[in-house]
């Protein structure tokens, strides 16, 4: 060995990073493919149960538009504070984002309690067939997400009011808006299939 | 007499030619024949290619390098040899494919005339198969076994009332599913005559080892016969011992599982024993049919085949013996 | 926030002439990362351990415990089959005994301990202190322990499931399989694949963000290469597994009718998603082995890997046509022809990137000399016998002749080949290769040598003979079989062969103990290796490497320049570690990873009390989430609050160095 060496020395490096260059992201886009991989499985299984079968919904009613369609567009429209956050986020602006993590809070609170009228106009229940069970199956798996959403959404808008405030919260912050849009993203094919697949085929 | 007869079944069933009665290398039909040949052409031509590789490999593991082996160039030859095995590699496979799909092409629907036409219905753990009465508007059953004319394709309807189930008899032809739910298609033919036996080839509970048929390939003037015979329906008794054992038929617990024609016995849970006794087999392809196998059978046949649906039936000895006197006349 | 900030690149200060360190300098580092990346003792501690090397080592040792238990569950129904209609094992006890030991062989071992060597090697190999997500892979462990745990408990307690490892419906359906044995099958699959699907998304970041810098694309060792490929196949195909085993435990516990066919369900579609997934499942297993394959030629020819970019190529394309041959398990169903053929074709066209590979490691040894010990007896060992499995494979994508001897012993013959052969062996030869690192000590050559020679002559006179029977027409999944039929020898054989087997096992646990107590002490680098993992000592550091290497070439410890350039500035008070970029692995930032976490335990035991307690009641998902989101919390509710230094870095007007990189 010689007795000097090269270095590279890192120590001014930042010690956080956003988007992909930081490593959460890695992990949120691996749970995005994993669990939107389960939603095309799920879509497949619907339209090949509704090959097996002469009429679609076979001898029951379609499920009502009105509280499905008034949550699409409470997903779409909680778009906007999202976005938003995430760009609040990314330049350290913390009373801005306290505020609109409340106002996202609220957007969350409302879809889940939308969804549940949803789940009482569906008119079929799991057991009436294989048409019942595949759409309770894609409403409680897009449920089961909003679920977690607005949980983790709950404990970060938590958090940003605490002393552990520091660079990776903001992080943070912005991975979870990232994860929001895969959740609103998600819905809309199930929302096109839960609702309008059985008045179309 | 049972016991000779147990054996002869047996030794029959053995002697079917090299391989034995449910081998795949020994066809009996056209779609096995065909399968066969296509066989040996794959197993000859990946023979070759596996010891080629396996020389290579020897070869390998032997040599002594040379320094030109370390070179640019001597990579680059390498490097080509490994491209043209791979291109070759491919061509191989594609004969292969080819090959593949051409013999399978032949399989799907039989090419003669005159097909037969049969429904073949799994059940756990046993073969319904249903031949179609042509004067009355009946189906004619005869489970576990079935008889086909020599040299006659026999297009086969295949269903299933439980679990899925697959019909298999390797002299023959591969294998077909039996789901519940859909209707799939097969066909068979034997161009040589004699018994081959086949298996459930898909795992459908307990039992699933000892569910087995018989497929007994016969001149056609035979079959006719066979088909003739099982239209009829069940003899009258005519001693009082059959008599006797009819009426513990009728009178037990026999007649809420198994039909007889020709009786007031009528329920298809279990297999139809109009012709019992002119099988060669009970209990899908498990015992001979002799007296005392039968005799096992009734008595308890949960220790013979455990899990399957038939419970114990006890009852007394005179009982059981005017019974099988009663199931004798059943041929 | 509104000054043009510096670009990275220029962050880090590079000096070609830094001064070497002093013995005592390197000593108290030593010291120093000693103590901040220490492996919490005693009983709490083990609980709360996140380093990977620890939690690779649990996973080897329970996965090679599952395999014992496998294999002396194949031994019970070797002994069974030995003799026709024999009576050691009723149908009852033989369907459970021959489903346990597929899903533990295919659960709980083959995945699991690829994903082990993964987990121990991968960031060594890569010149990382730590896998990603730490406390993850910590809970990947305990959910992969407890799903064991609950399939054993459930066979000793004969609630063992009994309908194979692919669980059929309606077979395994609510109306002809009552009771719990299938709900057991289905949450053993949920239970490994959550603990499958961790360590895939660890290993995918690992790979790509925490690799030392130098180690470009072109330079990552082929190993590492696999285990991304295989990450990536497990994120890809575990969805579907779980969709259908998720359809089956709904239908039986709650009524659903996704695959009852009397009301508009499928069976067939149950085949479908778990073929979709169980093929890529074999690609799976046997990846890792490729690259442990290609690992151990390029030592013992001590020649740098040949074909390395052929290789690389070739594991892509088989993870990538993996995905499109899933139908050749159902080509007895009755699907329409056309769409058959292409599945055939598919079958077959998957040997050539596999056949690239073969004729890659024959040329590596044709050019080189190599040195038999007994890692490459091994895979010497695989080539013999996977070729031979792969070609069965062929004659098997034919659709003709599979339907001849589709569900016979010939593919029971046929999957062990490519399974033991193709993995199994080059795991083995895996582990004499690499136990050294792990443990410090060599293995016995002797005892290495006779044991892959019981292996080789017992595997081949225990499974030969099958393709022999199930071309004389045993299916499989028989619990006995006629004397009459002639399969009486060769299945008294393929007995005899696993007692073989069976010695092997042993010899094998016994070298391993053996080693530990009586083995030569192992050094850094015994066998002259090229790998970042040999450049450290062995057993590696609880920190991985004092200095974090600059890789220079494909062979990092080959290719090391005498001066041995480092990367310095990381902190060793805290759990720092250097992420790099994607592409060049250029550093990026730093970042700190988790002190030890008693979280991930107590993550592992609410969801496993959730995946068994909602085979029993419904109500599982209301008293079970609740645990679930508190121990998630507890997880991610950081420890100390944040540094003075941090209210600097986020003052408004404060220089922003990530700025404009932000949305790179």
């Amino acid at each position: 060995m010689t007795a000097t060496r090269r270095t590279l020395d890192v120590s001014a490096l930042p010690e956080y990073a956003f988007g992909h260059q930081g490593m959460i992201w890695w992990g949120t886009v691996g749970f995005m493919v994993i669990e939107g991989s389960m939603f095309v499985m799920a879509l497949i299984a619907y339209f090949v149960f509704r090959t097996r079968v002469a009429a679609w919904p076979p001898a029951l009613a379609n499920p009502d538009l009105r509280w499905g369609t008034l949550n699409t567009l409470v997903l779409l429209a909680s778009l906007v504070p999202n976005h938003l956050t995430k760009l609040a986020a990314e330049k350290f602006e913390l009373g801005k984002v306290r505020v609109l993590l409340l106002v996202c809070l609220v957007f969350g609170i409302a879809f889940l309690v939308i969804r549940a009228f949803e789940f009482g106009s569906l008119n079929v229940s799991w057991q009436s067939a294989a048409y019942g069970s595949i759409v309770w199956f894609l409403m409680a798996l897009h449920t089961t997400h909003l679920l977690f959403e607005v949980g983790e959404d709950a404990v970060i808008t938590a958090l940003m009011f605490t002393d552990h405030v520091e660079p990776k919260r903001f992080v943070d912050v912005s991975e979870n808006a990232f994860y929001w849009y895969f959740v609103v993203l998600t819905w809309l094919p199930i929302y096109v299939t839960v609702y309008f697949a059985p008045r179309w085929l | 007499m049972g016991r000779a007869r147990a054996i002869a079944i047996g030794l029959a069933l053995a002697a079917a030619g090299c391989g034995g009665v449910q081998s795949a290398l020994n066809p009996a039909g056209p779609q096995a024949s065909a399968i066969a040949a296509l066989t040996w052409r794959f197993f000859i031509l990946c023979g070759v290619i596996y010891v080629l590789v396996i020389a290579a490999l020897i070869w390998a593991l032997a040599r002594r390098p040379t320094p030109r082996d370390e070179t640019a160039e001597g990579q680059r030859r390498l490097g080509r040899i490994i491209a043209g095995l791979t291109v070759l590699t491919t061509a191989i496979l594609v004969v292969l494919a080819v090959s593949s799909v051409v013999a399978g092409r032949g399989l799907i629907s039989p090419s003669g005339p005159g097909a037969i036409t049969i429904n073949a219905i799994g059940h756990q753990w046993w073969w319904e198969f249903e031949y179609q009465d042509v004067s009355a508007n009946e189906w004619v059953n005869s489970p576990n076994e079935l008889h086909i004319p020599v040299g006659v394709p026999i297009v086969i309807k295949a269903m299933s009332r439980d679990v899925i189930h697959s019909l298999w008899v390797p002299n023959l032809i591969g294998k077909r599913d039996l789901i519940p739910g859909i209707v799939t298609h097969t066909w068979i033919q034997a161009d040589t005559p004699g018994v081959y036996r086949g298996q459930c080839a898909e795992f459908c509970g307990h039992q699933h080892a000892h569910m087995a048929f018989l497929v007994v390939a016969e001149p056609r003037d035979r079959f006719e016969t066979w088909l003739q015979r099982q239209r009829r329906g069940a003899p009258q008794p005519s001693t009082p011992e059959q008599q006797r054992g009819h009426d513990v038929f009728m009178t037990g617990p026999c007649v809420m599982c198994h039909t007889i024609r020709g009786t007031s016995a009528a329920s298809n849970i279990g297999p139809d024993l109009t012709h019992v006794y002119g099988r060669q087999t009970i209990a899908a392809g498990t015992l001979p049919t002799t007296r005392g196998h039968l005799a096992g059978w009734i008595s308890d046949s949960q220790s013979i085949k455990p899990g399957n649906r038939m419970p114990p039936v006890p009852m007394s000895g005179e009982d059981l013996q005017a019974l099988l006197a009663y199931l004798e006349t059943l041929r | 926030m509104s000054e043009p900030a510096e670009p990275r690149a220029r962050l880090v200060v590079e000096r070609p002439d830094a001064p070497r360190p002093t013995d005592a300098e390197l000593a108290r580092e030593h010291q120093r990362l000693s103590e901040t990346w220490r492996v919490p003792k005693g009983v709490l501690g083990w609980f709360m351990v996140v380093d990977h090397r620890s939690v690779g080592m649990r996973y080897l040792v329970t996965a090679f415990g599952f395999f014992i238990a496998a294999g002396i569950l194949a031994a019970l129904m070797r002994i069974q089959l030995a003799f026709p209609e024999n009576t050691f094992l009723g149908p009852d006890k033989y369907n459970q005994i021959f489903t346990t030991h597929g899903l533990t062989m295919m659960f709980l071992f083959a995945v699991p301990v690829m994903e082990a060597m993964g987990v121990y090697l991968v960031p060594l190999m890569v010149g990382a202190r730590n896998i990603a997500f730490p406390r993850l892979n910590a809970y990947s462990y305990y959910m992969f322990l407890f799903g064991g745990i609950f399939l054993f408990t459930a066979l000793l307690t004969n609630t063992g499931p009994d309908t194979g490892w692919f669980s059929y419906p309606p077979l395994s359906g609510p109306e002809y399989t009552p009771g719990k044995r299938a709900d057991v099958f289905a949450q053993l699959v949920t239970f490994t694949e959550v603990a499958a699907l961790a360590i895939a998304v660890e290993l995918v970041t690992t790979i790509f963000k925490l690799r030392a810098p130098g180690m470009t694309l072109n330079r990552i060792p082929l190993f590492v290469w696999a285990m991304l490929v295989t990450s990536f196949m497990v994120i890809f195909a575990m969805p579907a597994v779980v969709t259908s085993s998720t359809f089956l435990l709904l239908d039986r516990l709650v009524g659903t009718h996704f695959l009852n066919p009397a009301v508009g369900g499928d069976p067939i579609l149950y085949q479908h998603l778990f073929w979709f997934f169980g093929h890529p499942e074999v690609y799976i297993i046997f990846i890792p082995a490729l690259g442990m394959v290609s690992m151990i030629i390029t030592t013992f020819t001590q020649r740098p890997t040949f074909g390395y970019i052929a290789l690389v190529l070739s594991l892509f394309a088989t993870g990538f046509i993996g995905f499109s041959v899933w139908v050749h398990h159902m080509f007895a169903t009755g699907l329409p022809q056309m769409g058959l053929t292409f599945f055939t074709v598919a079958s077959m066209l998957i040997t050539i990137p596999t056949g690239v590979q073969i004729f890659c490691w024959i040329a590596a040894l044709w050019k080189g000399r190599p040195q038999f010990a007994t890692p490459l007896l091994f895979v010497i060992g695989f080539i013999v016998i996977f070729v031979f499995g792969g070609l069965s494979g062929v004659t098997l994508a034919a659709l003709p002749l599979d339907l001849q001897v589709h569900d016979t012993f010939y593919v029971v013959a046929h999957f062990h080949y490519v399974l033991i052969g193709g993995a199994v062996f080059p795991l083995i030869g895996g582990i004499y290769y690499w136990y050294p690192k792990m443990t410090g000590r060599m293995m016995n050559e002797t005892l290495g040598k006779a044991n892959f020679w019981t292996l080789f002559v017992g595997f081949n006179v225990t499974f030969f003979p099958m393709h022999q029977l199930g071309l004389m027409g045993m299916p499989r999944r028989v619990y006995t079989y006629p004397a009459y039929m002639g399969w009486n020898t060769l299945n008294l054989i393929s007995s005899l062969g696993a007692l073989l087997l069976v010695v092997g096992g042993v010899m094998l646990v016994y070298n391993l103990v053996h080693g530990l107590r009586a083995g030569a002490p192992a050094g850094e680098n015994p066998w002259h290796a090229d790998s970042l993992e040999w450049a450290t000592s062995s057993p590696p550091p609880v920190y991985n490497f004092l200095e974090v290497p600059i890789v220079e070439g494909r062979h990092a410890v080959w290719e090391r320049s005498p001066d041995r350039p480092v990367v310095t500035g990381l902190r060793s008070d805290i759990r720092e570690v250097l992420v790099t970029d994607v592409m060049d692995a250029e550093p990026a930032h730093r970042d700190q990873f988790p002190e030890p976490s008693i979280w991930p335990f107590l993550a592992s035991v609410a969801t496993g009390a959730f995946f068994v307690a909602s085979i029993f009641t419904p109500w599982a998902v209301v008293y079970g989430l609740p645990p679930i989101g508190l121990t998630l919390i507890g997880w991610f509710w950081p420890k100390k609050p944040a540094g003075e230094h941090v209210a600097e870095m986020m003052a408004p007007g404060a220089p922003d160095p990530v700025a404009p990189d932000l949305h790179a």
